[in-house]
């Protein structure tokens, strides 16, 4: 895809956000909008997978870390076509498939369940880590929060990681400055971000602007061109990114839109869909 | 008499990861600088490779662990069951049990048996911990002949399996020519008719004491061995009840959610018995040797006949 059409993508999978989050009436809509780029990079341009076969063997792997915000991988995985966009609305409700977290017993395409925050960045080691063993090439990608990385067990992970040079890794740290609570940097500053993950002996590429595809795509490249470490991605995002009463709004990492407030959020959509329709 | 052989649980892990790792090149083990004492060593020894130290980090290794299983491999974490069942519980819950991964978890240096080293690595309440997770297997072998056999079976069963080691060298009953291992059935290993002793771990060696004491005494003491805590196997269980009328449970493990409360789960529910918990009673352990401190807290075959007397009269 080009960055055109990958950016229609992009501004697809938020609307599918918004609609899941409203069916749902709870789930986190911020987080996952500032993922957006971030994923849709990953599933449609990045990754080795096949929608069709989403358990072949050797497909490169994702964790999401960050597991709370499910609409956006969801929202991806369907776009991309691992199952119906049309059931994204069952999200959270009793009897979908489409769990609050990721749960890869029963939904396509997820390679691993998480959402207790810190767990999902030692799975997706593990994973590198058994590539190496049986001298597999396939590749592991994990997207973690800022706050997240407030979890003690991330810097374990990091700390095996970078000891055991495993350079099929892709630590990915969307840096929206935001947590249930506030700003990261006053509930308990993860700053400085790429030192901590220099110091355990990353390779540390900082993206300027999370949103910007084309520059994710030097990240992911100069990312798969390093050999003999493990690379972190600090990508600066803005949360709830694309919908504007929600950008930069800490209150809107767990809290779904309403009637009134899904149409607008939509109609917000709608715009940048329409603005790139004219380049 | 001739001397009864001694090996400690731990030592049959250790030697059947090496069995295991000769005949599956699937199988990985995973341990947090615990190697030489959860005896994961020999498996390092023979399969450098395929032996992962993980460092002091044991919520890392049993993320990994959840990790390897998902590419197909079948991971063994090994750690004290303090920290394996303790420290990383949720990420054994989440990480490992909610997809129901393919991990294999031996925990070593289980129960008040630890000894010197005291409370902060006695864990009485691992099984308690284990067994409240959908879709774990609980084994706590009560010799080495049984030992071996439950790491082989842990290793064919597919799913996640929590395996409870001792680190006290502890007298070896079973015959290795006769033992059959089967996941989630109980051994009745002495017919009795008064009361039947249901023992798991180290404790079933100290009921068949006990129950040579109760004999002297004029009491028939029945007694079984549960290895597999979860599945465990009811039927059985209920059985021993309607024979015998009394129960008795015996471990090394808190009295609060282990084989005892497993076994009032299965009686309260199908067969109202009274049953007598013999455990570790809500408290925390000490330092000592671990013979002096399995009499001190009452788990001794002279102590378990002494209550069990007191029980059926």
């Amino acid at each position: 895809m080009n960055t055109l059409e990958l950016q229609k993508t992009a501004n697809e999978i938020r609307k599918s956000i918004i609609k899941a989050v409203h069916s749902a009436k709870s789930g986190h809509p911020g987080g996952s909008l500032s993922a957006t780029e971030i994923y849709t990079y990953l599933y449609f341009e990045e990754m080795n997978v096949d929608p069709k076969n989403p358990d072949k063997a050797d497909r490169d792997r994702f964790v999401l870390s960050k597991g709370h915000t499910a609409p956006g991988y969801y929202s991806t995985l369907a776009h991309r076509g691992f199952f119906p966009v049309e059931d994204l609305t069952t999200l959270r409700h009793v009897g979908s498939y489409l769990q609050g977290h990721p749960d890869m017993k029963h939904i396509p395409g997820v390679d691993m369940s998480s959402g207790s925050l810190g767990q999902g960045i030692s799975t997706a080691v593990g994973m590198a880590l058994s590539a190496k063993l049986s001298n597999d090439d396939y590749r592991v990608y994990t997207l973690l929060g800022d706050g997240e990385i407030q979890e003690g067990q991330v810097w374990e992970a990091a700390m095996f990681a970078g000891a055991r040079k495993l350079d099929n890794l892709v630590v990915i740290v969307d840096n929206n400055g935001l947590q249930i609570d506030g700003n990261v940097a006053d509930v308990c500053s993860p700053y400085p971000i790429d030192k901590k993950f220099e110091a355990f002996n990353f390779n540390v590429i900082n993206v300027e602007d999370a949103h910007d595809l084309e520059e994710l795509a030097r990240a992911f490249k100069s990312a798969r061109a390093c050999k003999g470490m493990p690379t972190a991605i600090i990508a600066k995002s803005t949360k709830g990114k694309g919908v504007s009463f929600m950008e930069g709004e800490c209150k809107w990492h767990g809290t779904a839109p309403n009637d009134e407030q899904k149409e607008q959020a939509l109609a917000d959509l709608e715009k940048v869909g329409e603005a790139l329709c004219q380049k | 008499m001739s001397e009864v052989k001694k090996i400690a649980t731990r030592e049959s892990f250790g030697k059947t990861l090496v069995e295991l790792g000769k005949e599956h090149d699937n199988l990985v083990v995973l341990d947090a600088d615990l190697a030489e004492a959860t005896k994961t060593a020999m498996f390092r020894k023979e399969f450098p490779e395929r032996h992962i130290d993980c460092g002091i980090a044991e919520q890392n290794m049993m993320g990994i662990a959840a990790g390897i299983a998902a590419t197909g491999k079948v991971p063994f974490a090994s750690s004290f069951a303090m920290f394996a069942a303790g420290r990383a519980f949720e990420q054994v819950r989440n990480s490992i049990a909610y997809p129901h991964l393919n991990v294999k978890i031996g925990a070593t240096h289980a129960g008040i048996s630890v000894g010197e080293d005291g409370a902060t690595h006695q864990c009485n309440e691992d099984i308690a911990l284990m067994r409240s997770i959908p879709g774990m297997v609980v084994i706590n072998p009560a010799d080495d002949v049984e030992a071996r056999a439950a790491v082989r079976a842990a290793y064919e069963h597919v799913g996640p399996v929590y395996l409870r080691f001792g680190r006290l060298a502890v007298p070896v009953f079973n015959d290795e020519e006769t033992y059959e291992f089967q996941l989630g059935k109980g051994i009745v290993l002495r017919e009795g008719t008064d009361v039947t002793l249901f023992a798991t771990g180290l404790e079933v060696n100290e009921s068949l004491i006990a129950a040579d004491l109760l004999e002297k005494e004029g009491i028939s003491a029945q007694v079984v061995n549960i290895h597999t805590i979860k599945p465990i196997d009811e039927e059985l269980i209920v059985e021993c009840a309607k024979k015998t009328g009394k129960v008795v449970t015996v471990e090394e493990h808190s009295v609060i959610g282990g084989l005892g409360s497993a076994v009032c789960d299965v009686l309260s529910e199908n067969y109202p018995t009274k049953v007598l918990k013999i455990g570790v009673n809500d408290v925390f352990g000490e330092s000592g040797p671990a013979v002096e401190l399995i009499k001190k807290y009452g788990l001794d075959g002279a102590s378990i006949a002494e209550k069990v007397k007191a029980f059926v009269k």
